[in-house]
């Protein structure tokens, strides 16, 4: 057996001059599982398709460095090549054909067959499918996975957890598997099912399979893994051993930065001034960002940073207040209650919104930007309609939308060709300053941007940040800041709440130290709230 | 409205472009289908005038077409803009239409009174079967236009029977021969053959102009651009548009696909009453089948795609698709024996609707 399954040697990775790889080597025994820990947007995904041979990254301009599997050097075309190298996956979402039965899901493509008449004279492709073997040999996978179910049960209805240890099977049946991947196979289970794949990496590895794991939660890093490689920014930035470190030092590695804090400094006002927004056991049903009963106040005046690991609900709860998604509890705004699941009623007791999803909900692409500012408003409040007896037929006032348009392009400074131009044609700053500009619009009091920075260039990114200052300075503006970027809440925030599996795990200052909030994404402190 | 330049600013991509590109991006925004159709269309014209064939009648005849149909044709754009995508169950406000002229007409209306109570019935029948309607696309996101096709079958069967037993007693109107039951296609002879034709139709060049078809078409086109600035209009396009967006602004996109349902079917209601004053007839039974095809065709030879149609792409597809029907006959029987306009027709028809359907969801 050769010393390594896995080199990964100097993998560097570029999209349109955007570094996201810088150099990343790593190595994995045999019969060990090396844990591959990073904040979203650190490279993992991209790491994996690299080592996948996906057709993004070839059609990207591939890779630069050296994937060297049991000793020799590869370079995988596609996902087949990788899989018939021996490399096996286990997917976030789940790859199953919910009709077809447990067995047959295992087996799919790779069913032992016996010889027929009809295969003799037709060629292999027409052999039968031995069902007695295909049932036992998924049996025997299933065993090893510790999962109990009838091999010829169908897979549709099972419980999440199920399908993805039929995965693992499915994943372990094949026969030349050398290396495993477990991309957060546990973001989707309970904690005892999360405790009972933990047992079945380790009987795997005990077996002389290499596992690489990929995963959120530091705990059950420190509990499995042989190996700890830390991602930060496409480098990586730690490789420990998991018997001489602390979930702390991993927390601390993982999300610090060297970048300067940029703090303004607390303001009186904002310390102490009235709410407004209560927010009490609020609860959204928003798939992928499930938020579970959470309570906190925003204060007039105020910058409330939203923090958290990708899928632990912080984007939900703007989304869930504004009524985007179905949403439960109690919310006050300025001491009234606000209905939920009524965007309409949000927009109406001045909320407004900029949705994390820039593309998907914050722009009409194909319409022009005076449109797009303009459109919120005329929809919800009827405003820049011409005077008319029947208010849904009322005109567009197409002069009063020039004029607005043209005041937002220069306040907000949208580089464009001119009010008609299509936002489709507009970077990825200046959409965001529109979305801006169309909440603006609404002359809302509280105003939640989700990940404001997302998909802009670094110099669009200050610029986007220094005007959430500004209308929170100038305009007395209450702003719920939802980011996956520490760093910029950190630089613009008066107070950042944390968000664990869908709670508020503590509240922090701007100046709390890298380590506080490392432990309170991943769950393990209870940090005093401010 | 004019182009503001003081907030004009250089982008990446302004500088100006080749002329090869400006060409490649000309065709482009035309669609090579139809440019093929428009060469096709000048080949005959082209023929016709070297085989010495009486050019100011055929242009007539296209004329009269065209307006004939425009508001059929008129009567796709909400649909589309709406998002239920090209509405081929326009059969069903057709035959609201068709009833409200039965109706007028065996009341012994005639004349513009005719015109107006057919197209009243017309209307109050349309948008309750628009509300039915469009309740049903909702029910049946993503299938719109084949749930629209069967549905449209389906109504012009069920009408069949409806024009048979429907108590209808004008002598004019039912068969001769056992008094019950409306004849196949009842004739506007008299007083309202071609009213709107015929309203300050003038000659020029040895063309007759249609003005009040004509007319009728412009003033229904410009009421449906107008409407699309009204704040409904906006919110209807907003949603199909993107429909996660209309929700954060708090339109309800269930709500703007029946609005838009219901728009369609009256103007298909409206565009049948236009339609059969300009013929001449009015057409029952298995008439109305197929009459959704054409319509769609010209929708989408004048540049409309599935997700995306204006008043432009209405006008130009109007006038295009029924000039090469208008031309196409007699210029084809001129140069080779038999008839194949009919052939070119459906292979024009059916083939552009397949062409778009190929290209759905490019520019969504």
């Amino acid at each position: 057996m050769p010393a390594l399954v896995l080199e990964l040697r100097n993998i560097a990775k570029e999209y349109y001059g955007n570094r996201v790889l810088k150099g990343v080597s790593l190595q994995v025994r045999p019969g060990t599982i090396h844990a591959l820990v990073g904040e979203n947007g650190a490279g993992k995904s991209t790491l994996m398709n690299v080592l996948f041979g996906m057709g993004v990254i070839r059609d990207t301009g591939g890779y630069q460095g050296d994937i060297v599997l049991e000793g020799k050097v590869v370079r995988f075309d596609s996902p087949d090549d990788a899989m018939q190298a021996g490399i096996g996956m286990v997917h976030q979402e789940f790859m199953l054909i919910p009709g077809f039965a447990v067995a047959e899901n295992i087996k799919l493509n790779r069913e032992p067959t016996k010889k027929t008449f009809l295969s003799r004279v037709f060629g292999k492709k027409l052999e039968q499918v031995d069902r007695d073997r295909c049932g036992s040999d998924a049996r025997a996978s299933l065993d090893l996975v510790g999962l109990s179910v009838d091999e010829w049960a169908p897979v549709a209805g099972m419980p999440v957890g199920h399908m993805q240890f039929i995965e693992i099977a499915r994943e372990v049946d094949k026969q030349n598997v050398r290396l495993l991947i477990f991309d957060e196979p546990t973001a989707v289970l309970t904690e005892s099912e999360a405790t009972q794949l933990l047992q079945v990496m380790k009987v795997l590895a005990g077996k002389g399979l290499g596992i690489l794991f990929i995963t959120h939660r530091l705990d059950e890093v420190l509990e499995v893994a042989d190996d700890i490689t830390v991602l930060r920014d496409g480098e990586v930035v730690g490789q420990l051993d998991p018997k001489q470190t602390t979930v702390a030092r991993i927390a601390e590695l993982m999300v610090g930065r060297a970048a300067a804090i940029g703090h303004p400094g607390l303001r009186a006002g904002a310390k102490t001034g009235t709410p407004a927004l209560e927010v009490r056991d609020l609860s959204v049903r928003m798939p992928g960002e499930r938020v579970e009963s959470v309570s906190f106040e925003l204060r007039k005046g105020e910058i409330l940073g939203l923090a958290g690991l990708a899928g632990h609900g912080k984007i939900g709860i703007a989304n869930g207040l504004m009524g985007l998604f179905p949403a439960r509890g109690e919310v006050l705004k300025d001491g009234r209650p606000l209905a939920l699941n009524d965007p309409r009623a949000a927009i109406h007791s001045r909320l407004a919104f900029v949705s994390e999803d820039r593309r998907g909900v914050g722009i009409l692409p194909d319409e022009s930007i005076e449109l797009n500012i303009a459109l919120t408003a005329i929809e919800a409040q009827g405003r820049f309609l011409r005077p008319g007896p029947l208010e849904p037929l009322r005109l567009l006032d197409g002069r009063h939308v020039r004029r607005h348009a043209l005041e937002m392009i220069q306040a907000l400074d949208i580089r464009c060709t001119g009010p008609k131009q299509h936002v489709r044609r507009l970077s990825g700053g200046n959409q965001q300053k529109v979305c801006l500009a169309r909440a603006m619009t609404l002359e809302p009091d509280t105003l939640m941007v989700s990940e404001p920075t997302r998909g802009i260039d670094v110099g669009a990114k200050e610029r986007v940040l220094d005007l959430l200052r500004q209308l929170n300075r100038d305009r007395g503006l209450s702003l719920l800041v939802t980011s996956s970027e520490l760093a910029e809440l950190r630089s613009i925030c008066d107070r950042i709440a944390v968000v664990y599996h869908g709670k508020i795990q503590a509240i922090l200052a701007p100046d709390a130290s890298d380590v506080e909030f490392g432990l309170a994404m991943s769950g393990e402190s209870q940090g005093a709230k401010p | 409205m004019t182009e503001v330049t003081s907030a004009t600013r250089p982008t990446p991509g302004g500088e100006p472009v080749p002329w090869s590109v400006a060409v490649r991006e000309w065709v482009a925004e035309i669609g090579i289908p139809r440019l093929l159709i428009l060469l096709f269309l000048v080949a005959l014209l082209v023929t016709a005038v070297i085989t010495r064939m009486d050019l100011a009648s055929l242009l007539t005849d296209s004329l009269a077409r065209a307006g004939r149909n425009g508001i059929l044709v008129l009567a796709l754009l909400p649909a589309v803009q709406g998002g239920i995508g090209l509405n081929f169950g326009l059969p069903l406000g057709i035959v609201c239409g068709l009833v409200g002229c039965v109706i007028a007409l065996n009341a012994g209306i005639t004349g513009w009174a005719w015109l107006a109570a057919a197209c009243g019935i017309a209307v109050a029948l349309a948008v309750p079967v628009g509300l039915a309607y469009g309740w049903l696309l909702n029910r049946t996101r993503g299938q719109e236009m084949m749930v629209g096709t069967y549905l449209g079958f389906a109504i012009v069967s069920g009408m069949s029977i409806f024009w048979l037993a429907a108590p209808f007693t004008n002598p004019t109107l039912v068969w001769a021969i056992g008094g019950k039951g409306l004849r196949t296609t009842l004739t506007l002879s008299g007083a309202f053959d071609k009213l709107l034709d015929r309203f300050g139709a003038f000659k020029i060049f040895g063309v007759t102009i249609p003005t009040g078809t004509l007319l009728a078409f412009a003033i229904a086109c410009a009421l449906v651009g107008l409407f699309f600035r009204t704040r409904i209009g906006i919110a209807i396009s907003a949603a199909r548009s993107n429909p996660r967006f209309a929700r954060a602004a708090g339109i309800s996109d269930a709500l703007t696909r029946v609005q838009a349902t219901v728009l369609t079917t009256v103007l298909a209601a409206i565009g049948i009453v236009v339609f059969s004053q300009s013929y001449g007839f009015v057409q029952l039974y298995t008439a109305p089948l197929l009459m959704a095809f054409p319509a769609v065709a010209c929708l989408l030879i004048g540049g409309a795609s599935v997700t995306r149609a204006t008043l432009t792409h209405v006008i130009v597809g109007t006038f295009l698709f029924q000039s090469i029907l208008t031309v196409a006959l007699p210029v084809t029987s001129q140069v080779v024996q038999g008839d194949i306009s009919e052939t070119a027709r459906l292979i024009i028809q059916n083939g552009m609707i397949l062409y778009a359907l190929t290209r759905r969801g490019d520019k969504a």
